[in-house]
């Protein structure tokens, strides 16, 4: 038994945002894999659930006209990983929810309620970063669009309004197309685990697969909310690729993370970690770009 | 209470049910099969994994009003298919079975994996079965008893 105070169904959005609107202290469900452990651990004691499990509008993945990827946030981990168009156009995205707990957390948890409970630890968290996917929020007021890098106000804290629902995970065409990348999960085990740091990047070569004309690079676990280097993609802009860049990037990043010290890891080791696993991602991003590196 | 219908081993079933039922505890409690365990009740040890339309889940983590028209299969319904029998049987050949506890679950993962990857690599089973704890065999009699079954060792 849940210690729950009620759990209602919500047949449609419109209908969840209704019963969002009538019970100010509910709280959202859909996979369940976190809230029914957070009831269950006593934090979310007596409360009453709004389930949004059932809306087959918030499931799959689709394609716009102008090849803009559109994840439900109802859609399941597996899901994910399983899809065509994921696999085709977003393979570190797929790749790095396939890092989620184990095969039965990954058939019930799904990737809106690892963005919308708002850990730096989400596995897909990172990678949504580097894509720089829009997330569609859908209240009372109507459909508003936020940038994946201003939906994250804190730990476990995001933008989201409290009636609003994570309608649709966008990612444009110009944020995947002709990137490689890669996304490194550091754990101490290999499953059932929350990433101690997690690191996720994407280069664009230039035509000649010798030099950087884009890259992206971005963490959990490095700071409150997952990150994006910002100063340090600028630094690679048209560098040629070679060990010496990874170095650079892997000192460069230390510039732009903050971690801290849990009872995962210290602060001092999850920088250890920000160094090495920029260097380890973006030497394999390089080559799943096409590229060669030059020892 | 609410009413749920659904599929538990080939047979419809209606049931009343308290909306903040888990699944596991109406198949142990209110069906009384009891093959399914419950081990840490938080989605950790895999020790509760049924089939719900042939994907496994953590049934103690699955609010069972959700199973609405579902077809959820458990321990009890795999002897019911002789060919999925043969996973109980290889873990018994190959002794993947001590304390029999995680057993179960375990099967009913390998059931899940054989389905999405008929013929897996070592990888791929440890892969498959990472959502199940096993506190006495460490794993390797499962692995054998699953790469036995992919490879048609066991009739």
């Amino acid at each position: 038994m849940y210690d729950i105070e009620s759990f209602c169904e919500a047949t449609s959005v419109e209908d969840a945002i209704a019963k969002l609107q009538d019970q100010t202290d509910a709280e959202i469900i859909s996979g369940g894999s976190d809230v029914l452990i957070k009831i269950r651990e006593g934090k979310l004691a007596g409360v009453r659930l709004v389930s949004i499990h059932n809306i087959q509008s918030l499931k799959g993945v689709s394609m716009e006209d102008d090849g803009t990827i559109v994840i439900g946030p109802g859609t399941s981990f597996s899901h994910i990983t399983a899809n065509t168009l994921i696999q085709k156009h977003l393979p570190m995205l797929g790749y790095a929810v396939d890092q989620v707990g184990g095969p039965q957390i990954r058939n019930i948890g799904t990737i809106g309620g690892n963005v919308c409970n708002g850990v730096t630890s989400a596995d897909s968290a990172s990678s949504l970063f580097a894509y720089n996917a829009v997330l569609e929020l859908k209240g009372p007021e109507g459909i508003r669009r936020v940038p994946i890098a201003e939906f994250y106000t804190g730990p476990g804290r995001t933008v989201r309004r409290h009636e609003e629902i994570l309608t649709a995970i966008r990612i444009g065409r110009k944020d995947y197309e002709g990137y490689g990348g890669h996304y490194i999960k550091y754990g101490k085990r290999n499953a059932m685990e929350i990433a101690t740091l997690g690191c996720a990047c994407l280069v664009k070569l230039t035509s000649d697969k010798k030099s950087v004309e884009e890259m992206r690079i971005a963490y959990g676990v490095a700071a409150p909310t997952p990150v994006r280097c910002r100063k340090t993609e600028e630094m690679v802009c048209g560098r040629i690729v070679n060990e010496e860049l990874f170095e650079k990037v892997g000192k460069a990043v230390l510039l732009e993370v903050n971690p801290r010290s849990s009872w995962r890891a210290s602060r001092e080791f999850r920088l250890q970690l920000v160094e090495e696993l920029a260097k380890r991602a973006m030497s394999q991003a390089v080559i799943n770009a096409g590229g060669e590196i030059d020892a | 209470m609410t009413k749920l219908h659904c599929v538990i081993n080939d047979e419809p079933v209606t049931v009343d049910i308290p909306e903040d039922a888990t699944l596991l505890m109406i198949l142990r409690d209110v069906l009384h099969l009891t093959g399914t365990k419950e081990g840490c009740g938080e989605g950790d040890c895999g020790a509760c994994t049924v089939l719900v339309n042939g994907k496994s889940v953590n049934s103690c983590l699955f609010p069972a009003v959700q199973a609405e028209n579902c077809c959820i299969m458990t321990i009890e319904g795999v002897e019911k298919h002789p060919e999925l029998a043969r996973v109980q049987k290889a873990f018994v050949d190959y002794g993947a079975v001590q304390c029999g506890f995680c057993s179960p679950g375990m099967i009913m993962s390998t059931i899940a994996l054989l389905d999405k990857i008929p013929h897996p690599t070592e990888a791929e089973i440890r892969r498959g079965l990472s959502g199940n704890i096993c506190r006495c065999t460490g794993y390797q009699a499962m692995v054998d008893a699953v790469t036995a079954l992919s490879e048609g060792k066991v009739t």
